[in-house]
């Protein structure tokens, strides 16, 4: 490590802030504006650099390795196309407020609006799915400007943070000063809940007959899983969670009502309904969850913590705000708590009967597989302990509703944004991150071939991530609304003709590849891919095509009404 | 219904269109911005004229506070404070009106900037509902030009 005060030029810098940050892994693609940062790489040996095959894919695996160790995802890649190709994956992380620091390199300073080659204005390119951005101007800003970066994304509500590099900022020396401390006058965030908001929050708790915990990513980011089991537990309150807030209470544990909203449970949204008070933790009341909103827990005093305050009263109004820091909340609020509640008992009989009324199942058939019947196994032999990846569409809703996640941290997925193809590289990303616990991708077939570039990533690696291709030849969750409602006209959805043989592919890239066709050959192939720790290993379930994922709630509707079954049973395999 | 916010920002390229976007990208309404160096040169103040209903309004304080080149944002429109505008319009200037320019020039405290043949630029300071008067009153009387500044404001002092 060098000592401060050392004459650096700004590619040393650039290494030196990262050593300073504890980064151990970047992923990176090179070009003409990076050329003085991967010259100074060449010699680093103590931060692992990944090289990718597309910078979209580090944006991804940035991500992915984010979202399982908490700790901020690091990007490096040049000006103009390489700038670009980071949008998605910027606006991604932005949505699901993940801890990113994406570093561009940038045309000299001199050349800045020219339209220089492989020029792009990313800061303005950036500016409304970042946190924040930067422009370095001037080598002495360098670390100052790092170190603000690192800042912005990791506290209050985490997200991404650009910083953009010109290429005379990386050559140019000046003496390495750390600051070891910032000060944004602009960034104050709220992490202690007032104390006045949550004694009138505990009382309501202490009052409430029909309570339920609606959790949200928020209180994985905030580490608080402890602290809301403790809450839960002590005055038996049900939980619900949203896609990004599953594993922060264990499946495991029964009060836990799994997911709410278009896809969620049948007895979870039934309890959102008749909930008389919903205690909403680090969740921001998403339209995919709470469907018409003038309906929304229509009986429920609402509580709302969110360390962001423009998410209270942004979807819905609340009754009770409390901004601040998911975990203190949590934590505050249990030392709050009166010694004497309501009983719950009635209310969890209550929800008992409509998991009975409309409980999760679907049928094995010894010919044909289905996606359920891949994810129920998979769950099982890993015991709901695998850091589970997904991409985008029926294979994730259908992941949310059959995998049991035990532990935070273990679903990674792209929730608001939606963007198919960031499952193998979330995933990839991940592994990176992970070595304790197995990293599983359920991916489809349409968002595989988006990224599908990143698997040589994964081979070279030997990155040991269990890649489950849930093929039905179609876009599945495009192909479920055409049938439900848009008159059966199933255009260009249907990838029969044009995907490729998968396992041929795979092949090519170098990655140990496995076909199952029925229930019996797949038990087979998920025991042989989870004992193969070599490298990546790829499976191809063929599942069936016209599977649809229920329950579910049509858009724009309440979820208390719920389409429990197709509407045209006789479509049915 | 209209308010009035006053941000300070930090004086850095970029700002502006941060502040802008965000207005754009949430789909609130933004009637005027207008933006100037205060005493303290790192820092510039922002007014802002939009429109809303109060649950809007609500996110649109919180949303402009969530930028991290804002240092304060303060709603003035239930506050005391000053509200100004300034116009600069010029004229279609003959001799059958001139005589009544000038008077309507001394009623609404205005000043000529500007006077040539058939043309007069003039100033006009006050409040929006005075600038908007000015400009109705003057309108018969043929504009040609109008620049118009937006709406500065300040806290009224202790």
């Amino acid at each position: 490590m060098h000592t401060t005060a050392q004459k650096l030029n700004g590619s040393e810098i650039f290494f030196e802030c990262l050593r300073r940050e504890h980064v151990d892994t970047i992923f990176g693609y090179p070009g003409g504006a990076l050329l003085k940062v991967y010259e100074t790489l060449y010699d680093v040996t103590d931060i692992k650099h990944i090289l990718v095959r597309h910078e979209q894919g580090a944006t991804h695996m940035a991500e992915g390795y984010a979202r399982a160790t908490g700790k901020p995802g690091i990007v490096l890649v040049t000006s103009g196309p390489g700038a670009t190709n980071t949008v998605t994956g910027i606006t991604n992380a932005y949505m699901d407020s993940s801890p990113m620091v994406v570093f561009t390199g940038q045309v000299p300073s001199s050349l800045i609006g020219n339209d220089a080659f492989q020029e792009a204005d990313i800061v303005g390119i950036t500016r409304p799915i970042t946190k924040h951005n930067f422009l370095v101007k001037d080598v002495r800003d360098l670390a100052t400007t790092i170190r603000k970066a690192f800042f912005l994304a990791t506290n209050g509500r985490p997200g991404p943070v650009l910083v953009d590099m010109p290429k005379d900022i990386l050559n140019a020396e000046c003496e390495f000063n750390w600051p070891e401390s910032v000060d944004i006058r602009g960034f104050k965030p709220t992490i202690t809940c007032h104390a006045n908001q949550i004694e009138k929050a505990a009382k309501k708790i202490a009052a409430a007959k029909r309570p339920l915990l609606y959790i949200g990513g928020g209180v994985i980011s905030a580490n608080a899983s402890k602290e809301l089991s403790l809450l839960a537990k002590a005055l038996n309150i049900p939980v619900t969670m949203t896609l990004q807030g599953l594993g922060a209470f264990p499946a495991s544990d029964p009060l836990n009502m799994g997911m709410l909203g278009m896809h969620g449970t049948y007895w979870a949204n039934q309890a959102v309904n008749k909930c008389d008070l919903l205690i909403a933790v680090g969740a921001r009341f998403d339209d995919r969850v709470t469907g018409k909103v003038e309906t929304f827990a229509p009986q429920a005093y609402k509580i709302h913590n969110d360390i962001d305050p423009t998410n209270v009263d942004k979807n819905i109004k609340v009754d009770l705000p409390v901004v601040g820091d998911s975990k203190d909340f949590l934590a505050q609020l249990i030392k709050a708590l009166p010694e004497k509640s309501e009983n719950h008992d009635s209310w969890l009989a209550e929800i008992e009967s409509w998991r009975n009324q409309c409980p999760l199942t679907f049928t094995v058939e010894d010919d044909s597989l289905k996606t359920e019947f891949v994810i129920s196994r998979v769950s099982e032999e890993t015991k709901g302990n695998a850091v589970v990846v997904t991409d985008v569409g029926q294979h994730q809703m259908w992941t949310s509703q059959y995998y049991h996640f035990n532990n935070p941290r273990s679903i990674i997925t792209s929730g608001g944004l939606g963007t198919m193809g960031y499952g193998l590289p979330a995933a990839i990303g991940a592994a990176f991150g992970v070595k304790d616990r197995p990293v599983i991708l359920f991916c489809g077939d349409g968002g595989f071939m988006m990224n599908i570039q990143e698997l040589v990533t994964a081979v070279y690696y030997k990155v040991p991530v269990k890649i489950f291709l849930l093929n039905n030849s179609f876009l599945g969750m495009v192909r479920q609304w055409q049938e439900l409602f848009h008159q059966e006209k199933y255009s260009f959805t249907d990838l029969n003709d044009s995907n490729p043989d998968f396992l041929k592919v795979v092949d090519a890239f170098g990655c140990k590849a496995l076909r199952a066709e029925n229930p019996e050959e797949a038990e087979a192939t998920i025991k042989e891919a989870l004992a193969y720790n070599e490298g990546p290993v790829f499976v191809e379930f063929r599942v069936i095509k016209k599977d649809m994922v229920f329950p579910m709630v049509p858009a724009g509707g309440s979820i208390s009404e719920m389409l429990l079954e197709r509407l045209n049973p006789k479509t049915m395999v | 219904m209209k308010h009035l916010i006053s941000v300070l920002v930090e004086n850095k390229f970029g700002t502006l269109n941060r502040v802008a976007s965000m207005f754009s990208a949430r789909g609130f309404n933004l009637a005027s911005i207008s933006i100037g160096e205060t005493e303290d040169p790192e820092i510039s103040r922002m007014t802002i004229v939009t429109r809303g209903d109060d649950q809007i309004v609500s996110q649109v304080l919180k949303q402009l506070n969530r930028l991290i080149d804002t240092i304060k944002v303060t709603d003035l429109t239930h506050q005391p404070h000053v509200e100004r505008e300034l116009i600069l319009m010029t004229l279609k200037l003959s001799k059958t009106t001139q005589h009544e320019i000038f008077e309507l020039i001394n009623v609404f405290k205005g000043k000529v900037v500007d006077i040539k043949q058939k043309s007069i630029t003039i100033e006009v300071i006050g409040s929006p509902d005075k600038i908007n008067t000015t400009i109705d009153i003057f309108r018969p009387y043929g504009i040609r030009e109008l620049a118009r500044s937006g709406a500065v404001a300040i806290h009224r002092g202790e």
